[in-house]
């Protein structure tokens, strides 16, 4: 059931709520969090959808906050909708016109569930600092998405130095299969790893994320490679033996190969919004390997990029700004020889970061 | 009261995962050729899932209903989960002239058709690669030979590293059997670096004697902590939450003893009939069927003491308590109750009885219906009894287990205020609609004062049962884990038949089976026995 309220107030829609939930015959609600959605007109669609989904598994109060200054009059519109076919829970669309949308927090207070745990949500380029956002404030978990920004590295660098624990970034959330796979082939085949590389989409945050979580757990040499993607490509752990190598060219099926045995095939597809989502909804408490990851974030990476294609420029200004070494351009198939002959090198001699 | 339970299950889960981390941190120290600890594991790093290592999983009588129904999608539901080692086999083995392409395609037409997540090709193209088929008889040597070499060839060109799990989703006669052949084909023993563990469904014996002699039959083969009893209820999220409720919590424990708690009423109702099962269920019947295992196991849960932890030795030492301190009422004929459907309307739909049906002999004593009466003698639970039903054909498919509170001893309201008013009872809701009831008292709105009965609900299900993984899918990693603490031990089973036994022998000699139409809540008989008590069954 969807109620429309237009010129409203918080008070309004509680007592709404209340209606909806008295005629639709289940005056409790089994919601174990409230979920607040921070986002744009244009992406309320796919974030809702997203958020929806995410409720399946944990059933939640979705609200979603519309900020609408470019409209002179100051008003307060909702749409309330309860018992949807969509999933269990709540969902309230505010949408804050003129003046109010500054004050968002004033109207979505009033509306957060008693006592269970809030998560505030940015699915567009989001706040420098999160915790400082009036939205993000009263969140014991605070979503945001590095990627949806054109300069995913600036806004990590700005969020690395204003974390506050509860703080995550989608850019790692989307790193876990990744992370899981390399952790099981290590399980299975524990040798010691002396250089590791990664490769990814040119600019992809998660690229550079993956990257610093290998060196800081690993303690060696990283390098890493820019290419066309989709997302990351490719990882290689090198060993005294070979390299353990994991490969995804299409952004679905990976390859994992290990010395010595043969390749097997791995489901590694990219997953959509509302499996990061739920991922992040399952534990609301502070992530420690993330936080001690992100103050790692900007230290600079010794080896110089590697960009397979027509845009070295770009990654040359960025590196600068990192105090990076410049990157040195290759042919998209010589990227692969070229990482070959850097993990036999690197094989002889492995030089750890922290020297530097 | 929702979110709560939902924290108590995170914490659960979080106890898991600790555990996880050093099963595999030490597993990967035993390593051969390997003296550190996986540097990208981190204890504090609780996204990282748990994943089985390399290995392949055999299932004889991969052609039957279990196997395609359950086992075959949970295999790919975990794998689309992404919980599954790369380079993981399953091999198929059954009387059935295939190739391994038919075989995939039998595994592709159940995973469409069953499998909780949705279908995506490249889980699919992970998983077909590792499928082989095994044709054969299960009394067969050459067969069994084949089986070998295809395992080897699996560890070759698949590095399933020769850990592999034998599924028996076969009847019991054949157990002794393939076991055997297993041993004799020197497929039960993987060598010092690798695994075999054998996974067996119930009934396990339909009597002590018989118990003890399959446990040997396996036990001669495979190590106890390599075999794994099934028991899909304990796979089960309600069932795990019983644990959380009752630990995480500091509501309900200090009141769940014999000082508050009136009785337990345990119910498994099932709608249905015996169906084409008549070859296995004559001459079994409801209380060896589903007491035995299923509703002693809820019962231990329910009753036991907290465990130390929640690792598989210190939960089997608790349940193994509860159950040896479980006593059988003096007078079997007034406290236990067994009966046969007889024809009637089962939810608008007209059905024959028990008696009728095909395969059944027209004089079976057979029981469709069974309830007893136990108590538990420990300082808890003294003078508080447990029944137990189970039955076909009755009202609808339902499982929950009853706590019903004593009366509160002083009412400062006259009679007439609380006529309505029953006695408290928290109930959890196994299957279906899965959660958590609290019935309680409530003035009802108006002048006077007059309390009455309404429920608290807790539903951990509209939402949750979408997104939380079949008993089957759990169980089968646990299997592959080498985790144990969801798998019934053979103390277990055999202390079921210990209980259950002298009432089987008490029913076959002294009476018949009581009878009840198709559609109600069994017969008067098992009415008149909580009488006795001056207690009534809940309707569920």
């Amino acid at each position: 059931m969807t109620i429309d309220l237009t010129d409203t107030t918080s008070g309004k829609i509680a007592a709404a709520l209340v209606q909806a939930r008295l005629k639709s015959g289940s005056p409790t609600t089994g919601a174990v969090l409230t979920l607040v959605v921070a986002t744009e007109e244009r992406h309320h669609y796919d974030a809702l959808k997203a958020a929806g989904q995410a409720a399946r598994e944990h059933p939640a109060r979705i609200i979603v906050v519309i900020e609408r200054p470019e409209i002179a009059r100051t008003r307060l519109d909702a749409e309330v909708r309860v018992g949807d076919e969509r999933g269990p829970g709540e969902v309230i669309v505010l949408r804050l016109y003129g003046e109010l949308s500054s004050h968002a927090d004033a109207v979505v207070l009033p509306l957060l569930l008693p006592d269970v745990p809030v998560v505030t949500w940015w699915p567009d380029a989001g706040p420098e600092v999160p915790s400082a956002d009036p939205l993000g404030a009263f969140a014991q978990r605070r979503i945001t998405d590095a990627a949806e920004y054109h300069k995913p590295m600036d806004k990590l660098k700005a969020r690395a130095f204003g974390y506050q624990p509860g703080d995550t970034d989608l850019a790692w959330t989307r790193l876990t299969p990744w992370r899981s796979m390399l952790a099981a082939a290590l399980d299975q085949y524990p040798r010691k790893i002396v250089s590791a590389s990664v490769s990814g989409e040119e600019g992809n945050p998660s690229a550079r994320v993956l990257a610093v979580w290998l060196r800081q757990r690993l303690g060696v040499t990283v390098t890493r490679t820019a290419d066309e993607g989709p997302g990351i490509t490719g990882v290689h752990l090198v060993t005294e033996s070979g390299p353990i190598s994991l490969t995804r060219p299409d952004g679905e099926l990976a390859t994992l190969s290990v010395p010595g045995q043969p390749d097997r095939p791995v489901a590694l597809k990219r997953r959509e919004t509302a499996e990061l989502i739920a991922e992040e909804l399952r534990r609301l408490d502070p992530d420690d390997v993330y936080s001690r990851l992100l103050a790692e974030i900007d230290v600079p990476f010794t080896e110089p990029l590697k960009v397979a294609g027509p845009t070295v420029e770009a990654a040359a200004k960025e590196a600068a700004k990192l105090g990076e070494p410049a990157p040195v351009a290759v042919a998209a198939e010589d990227a692969q020889t070229a990482l070959d002959a850097l993990e036999t090198r690197d094989a002889h001699h492995s030089k750890p970061d922290g020297e530097i | 009261m929702s979110g709560y339970s939902a924290k108590a299950k995170q914490d659960d889960d979080d106890d898991r995962f600790t555990a996880s981390i050093t099963h595999q941190m030490l597993d990967a120290i035993e390593h051969e050729g390997s003296d550190v600890a996986n540097p990208l594991r981190d204890p504090q790093d609780r996204r990282l899932p748990r994943i089985a290592g390399p290995c392949g999983l055999v299932i004889f009588g991969v052609t039957g209903d279990l196997s395609r129904k359950k086992l075959m999608p949970a295999i790919y539901d975990l794998a689309n989960r992404g919980l599954l080692p790369p380079g993981f086999a399953l091999v198929g083995f059954a009387r059935r002239d295939w190739e391994d392409q038919d075989f995939a395609q039998v595994v592709y037409e159940s995973v469409k058709e069953h499998a909780r997540t949705p279908f995506r090709d490249e889980v699919w193209k992970q998983l077909a690669e590792g499928f082989r088929f095994v044709s054969g008889e299960f009394g067969d040597p050459a067969a069994f030979e084949q089986l070998k070499n295809t395992i080897d060839e699996l560890d070759r060109l698949r590095g399933t590293n020769g850990n592999h799990a034998f599924y028996l989703s076969v009847p019991p006669k054949f157990f002794p059997g393939v076991v055997q052949q297993l041993k004799e084909s020197g497929l039960s023993d993987g060598g010092p670096d690798a695994w075999r563990r054998v996974v067996i469904e119930k009934p396990f014996g339909h009597d002590l004697a018989s118990a003890k002699e399959l446990n040997e039959v396996v036990g001669n083969v495979f190590p106890p902590k390599s075999v794994f009893r099934i028991d899909h209820y304990l796979g089960k999220e309600t069932v795990q939450n019983i644990l959380a409720l009752r630990f995480a919590n500091e509501m309900f424990e200090p009141i769940w003893n014999r000082n508050y708690v009136d009785h337990v009423q345990i119910t498994m109702a099932e709608d249905i009939g015996i169906g084409g099962r008549a070859g296995y269920y004559d001459g079994i019947g409801a209380a060896r069927d589903v007491i035995q295992n299923h509703l002693l196991q809820l019962m231990a849960l329910t009753a036991m003491e907290e465990p130390g932890s929640f690792d598989a030795d210190s939960i089997f030492t608790e349940k193994v308590k509860v159950l040896s301190a479980v006593q059988l009422p003096e007078n079997l004929a007034a406290h236990t109750v067994h009966g046969q459907y007889t024809a009637g309307w089962q939810g608008g739909e007209k059905v024959i009885g028990f008696l009728e049906e095909d395969g059944i002999a027209p004089a079976s004593n057979t029981d469709t219906y069974a309830a007893i009466k136990l108590e538990v003698d420990t300082r808890r639970w003294a003078g508080v009894p447990f029944y137990l039903r189970t039955g076909k054909r009755l009202g609808r498919r339902v499982t929950e287990i009853a706590v019903v509170f004593q009366r509160a001893p002083h009412l400062p309201f006259t009679a007439t205020m609380t006529e309505e008013l029953g006695q408290n009872a928290l109930v959890i809701r196994v299957q279906p609609d899965e959660g958590v009831t609290v019935r309680f008292g409530s003035k009802v709105p108006g002048t006077s004062m007059e309390v009455r009965d309404v429920s608290m609900d807790f539903q951990y299900g509209e939402a949750f049962t979408e997104s939380s993984p079949e008993a089957y899918e759990r169980l089968i990693l646990d299997v592959l884990l080498g985790d144990a603490p969801l798998f019934p031990r053979r103390e277990e089973v055999e202390l079921g038949w210990r209980i259950l036994d002298p009432i089987s022998a008490f029913w076959a000699e002294h009476c018949t089976p009581a009878q009840y139409p198709s559609g109600t809540w069994g017969p008067k008989e098992a009415d008149e026995m909580l009488e006795r008590d001056g207690r009534v069954w809940r309707r569920p």
